[in-house]
């Protein structure tokens, strides 16, 4: 099992390195740079300034260069100011050291955000806190709201409970989060006015007033997936022959979910909703950007949109993390939870 | 200058109207399907339950939508009539005496119109791009599956690492302006567009290799026209200007290609495993035949069920990313028709207007809908068997 986690574990961070070392090249593509450099300039900047922008902050040294420094894993240089000639920080708003030295994500250091005038960090983790609470929440309604609605139409296959709650389940994995995100603001924001149609005010401090519309529109797109994948496992385990022999034991119909389907039924739940974290994560960034809620998601496009280039690699970092991790717990907690599969 | 307005009911009865050839043609294909659903196989027993009958539905209803676009929309989706700017739905437009059923957008536009045309960018550009991907899954799946080893090590490795990038950053990564200054996209359509051509000529191959007479038609007949389709995607360069796409829908079919064969390759991958182990593969295999052979005319044409029903769900989900692209802004134009990008612009203005929001989300999700009903009544029949 330590060595399963052990080799697992290192195709992770193999993998950090791989998508790191592609988003690094994309996003230092030449138009990217540009871009950059017009977005950092003021207006109407001729392009020979451009250019020495480009230079005199470092983005033209070598590119493996770079993702070393980034890294870590090869010393920083400090920028020579070319009117002093002294050494200088690449940027003013951050506190890159001006000796020589390692200073990259292995360090902690995840570089400046040009687009916020900060560092990487003092941008990254409270946004990262904004959106765990949102994820907190989310998981709150979804993960007992689904486990119900599939234990009750697996309970009986084929009955009209059955019928009713798997069409619903379906529909709601055909209503991607834009979709909900715009039905639920018209219905309760716009017409009946019971909820505000923008999460900005929930930074200063969470209401159900202005956050219920987020939670529930990120939870909706779930709930049917997870639904339906405990109501196959439901139904499975209810034509299992120790149901049948609790059945003709005797026990009441719902003793018998209670007690002996129940703990088999909810192990491929489980893993389902360790997975779904991922697809929550494009979820975050629509409704985060939807409902105006300065979470991950939001800096994230804002990162993006701008080319932001260390954020956007913590941003990616960060993902691809969360993505693997949960990867690896719900490998790990199904073996722990079905006894019958043992890792190799 | 007073817009004059028609009543709810009138409205309902002018959509209804409007969609007369949709309603003709799926009479036809309706009524052809039911007389004939004993022969049709597994498209016949879709009508055998209710959930199935309202998947077919409703995807013919958006298929007929797309072909006969420009005689149900009364108006141009992209022209501007000023004085119809806000207008709420049923506005009568003063010069030609038509209708905007369902009103006009923040730039007066006919938002009925561009509802009706939109559903022909999701209905070329979703069912074509999962096609590429499931080329591109079981041509490098089937392999993975049934040599295993370092071929299986090396192709999941790359799968796992597409799909531990989450959609939304690849999008925004690889579907910018800037890339389309970049020979990427290029690069990536000129791989994936050749797995097509690789896949039916090893086909045809394995298949006729001992009737040259055959073979030799088939291979021909692919080459020149996936070449020719192939010089038209990819390089622009079609001598006859048949086959054409512009660089942005390029970009974002190569995107959306690039995230979905990762999923149908680890499907093909599980099945083909499965699979290899039943009795007819190792009968093939003891009658001398080649792997290639084995692979794709014994092991595939039996994995066809869970592949049909992956392939709705996947032109579902298709569906929803390209909904998504236009959601950010990603790649189409800002005028385009497309669901999401109307999506985007009416979800702005949602405190003032609520009517234009609602056309385009109802068409996403009835589309989404459909598709999955239909793969969910696929499965079950499939499961009969």
């Amino acid at each position: 099992m330590l060595s399963f986690i052990a080799r697992r574990i290192g195709t992770i961070l193999l993998t950090m390195l791989c998508l790191t070392l592609v988003v690094f090249f994309l996003v230092n593509l030449e138009p990217n740079l540009k871009k950059l450099a017009i977005s950092q300039t003021e207006m109407h900047t001729p392009p020979e300034q451009l250019e020495s922008w480009l230079v005199n902050h470092g983005y033209r040294q070598n590119f493996f260069v770079r993702y070393g420094h980034w890294l870590g894993v090869l010393k920083m240089e400090p920028m020579v100011d070319p009117a002093t000639g002294k050494p200088s920080q690449r940027f003013s708003f951050c506190n890159d050291p001006v000796e020589p030295a390692y200073s990259g994500v292995l360090q902690g250091n995840f570089g400046c955000s040009t687009k916020f005038k900060t560092t990487v960090a003092a941008k990254l983790f409270p946004a990262l806190r904004a959106t765990g609470i949102l994820m907190f929440w989310v998981l709150v309604v979804m993960v007992p709201v689904s486990l119900l609605i599939g234990i009750l139409a697996g309970m009986r296959e084929g009955s009209r409970t059955d019928r009713i709650l798997s069409v619903a389940s379906i529909a709601t994995t055909a209503t991607p989060e834009y979709v909900s995100g715009v039905i639920f603001t018209v219905i309760f924001a716009s017409w009946l006015g019971w909820l505000n149609g923008s999460a900005a005010s929930a930074a200063q401090g969470i209401t159900f007033y202005n956050f219920t519309l987020p939670v529930i529109t990120l939870a909706i797109y779930g709930i049917g997936y997870i639904a339906r994948m405990t109501r196959a496992s439901m139904v499975e385990v209810m034509t299992q022959q120790y149901i049948r022999t609790a059945r003709l034991k005797g026990l009441s119909f719902s003793s018998v979910v209670m007690k002996h389907a129940l703990r088999n039924a909810l192990i491929a739940p489980f893993t389902v909703i360790m997975l779904q974290f991922p697809w929550l994560l494009t979820g975050v960034v629509i409704v985060e950007t939807m409902f105006r809620y300065q979470g991950f998601g939001y800096t994230l496009v804002e990162a993006a949109g701008n080319n932001d280039i260390d954020l956007l690699l913590g941003c990616s970092l960060v993902s691809v993390f969360i993505v693997l991790i949960t990867q690896l717990i719900s490998d790990v907690g199904y073996a722990y939870l079905n006894p019958r599969i043992r890792v190799q | 200058m007073q817009i004059e307005y028609i009543g709810a009911f009138n409205i309902i009865v002018g959509v209804l109207v409007q969609f007369w050839p949709v309603w003709l043609a799926q009479a036809i294909v309706l009524g052809a399907s039911f007389a004939y659903k004993k022969r049709l196989g597994l498209y016949g027993q879709l009508f055998d339950s209710s959930v199935g009958i309202a998947g077919v539905v409703i995807c013919l209803f958006w298929l007929f939508t797309a072909i006969f676009a420009s005689t149900v929309a009364p108006f141009d989706p992209l022209a501007q009539i000023p004085v119809m700017k806000d207008a709420l739905p049923g506005a009568i437009e003063p010069a030609s005496k038509g209708v905007f059923l369902f009103g006009g957008d923040k730039l007066a536009r006919d938002i009925f119109s561009r509802m009706v045309y939109g559903s022909q960018i999701v209905l070329i550009i979703a069912p074509a791009a999962t096609g590429f991907a499931l080329m591109v899954g079981i041509t490098l799946g089937l392999p993975a599956g049934y040599y295993g080893g370092k071929i299986d090590t090396v192709l999941s490795f790359l799968a796992n690492l597409v799909l531990a990038f989450p959609v939304i950053l690849l999008f925004y990564l690889l579907v910018t302006p800037g890339i389309m200054d970049t020979p990427i996209p290029y690069g990536m359509a000129g791989l994936f567009f050749l797995f097509p051509i690789i896949f039916f000529c090893t086909l045809f191959w394995t298949r006729y290799k001992n009737r040259p007479d055959r073979l030799y038609l088939l291979l021909g007949l692919t080459l020149v026209l996936g070449g020719w389709i192939y010089i038209g995607l990819v390089f622009d360069a079609d001598p006859l200007r048949i086959v054409h796409i512009d660089p942005n829908q390029l970009n974002i079919f190569v995107a959306v290609v690039f995230a979905s064969s990762p999923g149908v390759f680890r499907i093909v991958r599980g099945l083909t495993m499965d699979i290899k182990t039943r009795d007819y593969v190792a009968a093939a295999q003891t009658r001398g035949e080649t792997p290639w052979y084995i692979m794709l005319w014994e092991i595939l044409p039996n994995a066809r069920g869970p592949l049909i029903v992956d392939a709705c769900l996947r032109i579902g989900y298709t569906t929803i990313l390209l909904g998504t692209l236009g959601y950010f802004g990603l790649g189409l134009a800002p005028e385009s028709p497309d669901w999401g990008t109307a999506i985007k612009d009416a979800s702005r203005l949602l405190r003032s207007f609520i009517h234009p929001a609602l056309p385009p989300t109802i068409a996403l999700m009835s589309f989404v809908l459909g598709l999955n009903l239909l793969a969910d009544s696929l499965r079950e029949q499939s499961m009969k068997d």
